[in-house]
């Protein structure tokens, strides 16, 4: 366990007088691997778009001692944070070695940069077998299977060297067998960085997951520990309230927590 | 899903390609040409080897950064003024006058402009032809790339700048020639530009730096750098996330191109003996671009024989269709942008596709 903690506080975007994020505060501590539900447009991606410099935002994001709101894109990334996106984007006519040659280059100087890359560099060597790509490291990454993209782009934040993780749904679209194994792959990661994964496959959060947070309409309907969040009524309004919700079922017993009326619940 | 094994190294032949192709490219200009060519196809060729120079820089930058670069004429000009500039001054200083001669007659007969001045210098004028564009270039593209202006906006803006370059300098005919621009240059540093042997001299000079400056941007397009760039190009927000500022990476290779347009510019001037503003304004700038679209502008070969293949087709068809070439040269353009996006270099890659296309292998980009 090592690296920051992220610390958001009342976090708020608006996009021409719609609130997608409406004042979440979350924290989530070094070496989590915390899981991001909630149903379809209820600001996920927003708030990593916020935390990672593409969307304006008020209130406050601290990673470690850094304040990050209102810095540009490419400085917050270079404090260590990365991300993914819901759809999985690598250059497409690079190879995968150049792909993750990249991603780890940010901080290299101009004679290096004009010299061509003579092997592969040891980082790069290290992501390519974790992400088990050694195979095809020199095939242009367009030619990739999806989950071997979506399992590039982790393999390109393992070779940026970040301290923390922001996947955008890494799991869509997988088969059973590549989720296991990139849930797998996301508990190694964690053991030495924070991970926060946006998913809507339940079971696979109720698998990987350490701590849960639900969001709904732009704010934090509930957060704790996967069987806390389950047990939560208010979550299971929502989730069952829902017929769109591809997974419903949540958990077995439902126990409900009339108590936590404190969270403001708007439809 | 798709399994794939993985690709063995390259063989020794297809390592030798490029150092081959290199050499080859070396006998053909510098050896074949001048034996085979007449004074003046030569000096034509030393013209369109001139156009090959700007192509190689709008290899870079648009090839491969994906910049829309539709104002080269800005840098072409600067390059061949800052030249034209030196020659003239050399020239009247040869005859004993202080002033060249169109100032003579057009000007209020007084003193020389003080931004001329400098001119007078080799090698200040010499590093202008350079520096001029790159400076010019470098504070065009902060404000843009920083801005995030868009492919559209920066394909206007660059030919707008083109444009406005070549009405300023029709307007100033006293200073700058006007429309006639600097013509009749007699000596390049010394040596007289009518005698034939002096005007192959300037060819051998054009095709060798053409060689180098090609061998260089083959050098930035397989580096690290190169990498990047086309990682821009094709999705710059991602670089972005990954902690790198794309407006700097795309700065570099616009002002890097807009250097070798100048120093195009420059040759240019004792090759064809005329800098004007009709060599650089709004369709000259679409013209620099034509020959590398053609030809492929991601394959630094293609757009550089696009370029000389292209200039070559315009002034033998000019001459025989007045007028039409305008016309030709805007159809090409959009066939080549539209339909072969990767110009003649790609056509036998596309050919082979359609043959053996397999509905199983569907993802081409
Ligand atoms: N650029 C934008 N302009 C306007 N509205 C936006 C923009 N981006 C997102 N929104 C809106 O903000 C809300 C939250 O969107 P967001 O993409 O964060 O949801 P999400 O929780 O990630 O959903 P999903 O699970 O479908 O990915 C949605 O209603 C969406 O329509
Ligand atoms: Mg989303």
């Amino acid at each position: 366990m090592s690296g920051e903690g992220l610390t958001v506080r009342d976090l708020r975007v608006t996009f021409d007088g719609f609130t997608a994020v409406d004042g979440v505060d979350l924290d989530i501590r070094p070496g989590d691997l915390r899981f991001l539900i909630g149903p379809n447009g209820a600001g996920k991606t927003t708030l990593v778009d916020a935390v990672t410099g593409l969307v304006k935002a008020t209130g406050s994001v601290r990673f470690g001692e850094q304040d990050l709101l209102g810095k540009p894109v490419h400085k917050i990334a270079r404090l260590g944070i990365g991300r993914t996106f819901q759809t999985a984007t690598v250059f497409e006519e690079l190879t995968v070695v150049q792909n993750l040659d990249i991603a780890a280059g940010a901080g290299r100087g101009v004679r290096t940069m004009l010299r061509r890359r003579k092997d592969v560099p040891e980082p790069v060597a290290r992501a390519l077998e974790t992400i088990g790509l050694s195979r095809l490291r020199d095939r242009p990454a367009g030619v990739l299977a999806h989950g071997q993209k979506q399992w590039l782009e982790i393999g390109m934040l393992l070779v940026q060297d970040v301290r923390l993780l922001l996947l955008d749904e890494p799991v869509a679209g997988m088969s059973h067998d590549e989720r296991e194994a990139t849930g797998e792959l996301l508990r190694r990661v964690s053991e030495d960085r924070t991970v926060v994964v946006i998913e809507h496959d339940m079971d696979f959060m109720r698998a990987y997951a350490r701590s849960v947070s639900v969001l709904h309409a732009g704010k934090v309907l509930s957060e704790g520990s996967v069987a806390e969040v389950q047990a939560d009524a208010k979550v299971q309004e929502v989730y069952l309230g829902r017929a769109c919700e591809p997974e419903p079922a949540l958990g077995p017993a439902p126990t409900p927590a009339p108590a936590a009326a404190s969270v403001a619940e708007e439809a | 899903m798709t399994t794939i094994t993985e690709t063995p190294p390259a063989p020794l032949s297809a390592r030798l390609r490029v150092p081959g192709a290199f050499v080859l490219g070396a006998v053909l200009l510098l050896g074949a040409a001048p034996l085979a060519l007449s004074d003046f196809r030569l000096s034509l060729l030393a013209k369109y080897l001139c156009y090959a120079i700007v192509a190689v820089g709008v290899s870079l930058a648009w090839g491969r950064g994906g910049l829309m670069v539709l104002g080269q004429g800005v840098f072409f000009g600067l390059g061949g003024y800052a030249m034209a500039m030196h020659l003239k001054l050399a020239d009247a200083a040869a005859t004993g006058e202080t002033l060249p001669d169109f100032m003579q007659l057009y000007g209020t007969g007084d003193a020389l402009p003080w931004w001329w001045k400098p001119f007078a210098n080799p090698g200040f004028a010499l590093a202008m032809t350079v520096l001029l564009p790159m400076a010019v270039a470098a504070l065009l593209g902060f404000f843009v790339f920083q801005r995030r202006v868009k492919g559209a906006y920066f394909a206007i803006l660059s030919q707008a700048l083109a444009a406005a370059l070549s009405v300023w300098l029709v307007g100033q005919q006293a200073t700058t020639g006007g429309t006639n621009g600097l013509t009749d240059i007699q000596g390049f540093f010394g040596y007289s530009l009518d005698d034939p042997v002096n005007q192959r001299m300037v060819y051998f000079v054009i095709a060798a730096v053409l060689l180098l400056l090609m061998a260089a941007a083959r050098q930035l397009f397989v580096s690290r750098y190169g990498e990047l760039l086309v990682a821009v190009r094709d999705s710059e927000e991602r670089v972005r996330f990954l902690g790198y500022n794309p407006a700097n990476v795309k700065l570099v290779a616009y002002v890097v191109a807009a250097g070798m347009a100048g120093l195009a510019g420059a040759l240019f001037v004792p090759a064809v003996g005329i800098i004007s503003p009709a060599l650089i304004g709004i369709v000259p700038s679409i013209g620099f671009v034509i020959g590398a679209a053609v030809g492929g502008r991601a394959s630094l070969v293609g757009a550089v024989l696009g370029a000389i293949a292209v200039a070559w087709a315009q002034s033998t068809l000019s001459d025989a269709f007045p007028g039409a070439w305008t016309y030709l040269q805007g159809l090409l353009f959009v066939l080549a942008v539209g339909f072969l996006p990767g110009g003649l270099a790609s056509l036998g890659i596309v050919l082979r596709r359609r043959r053996t296309r397999t509905p199983a292998t569907g993802e081409t980009a």
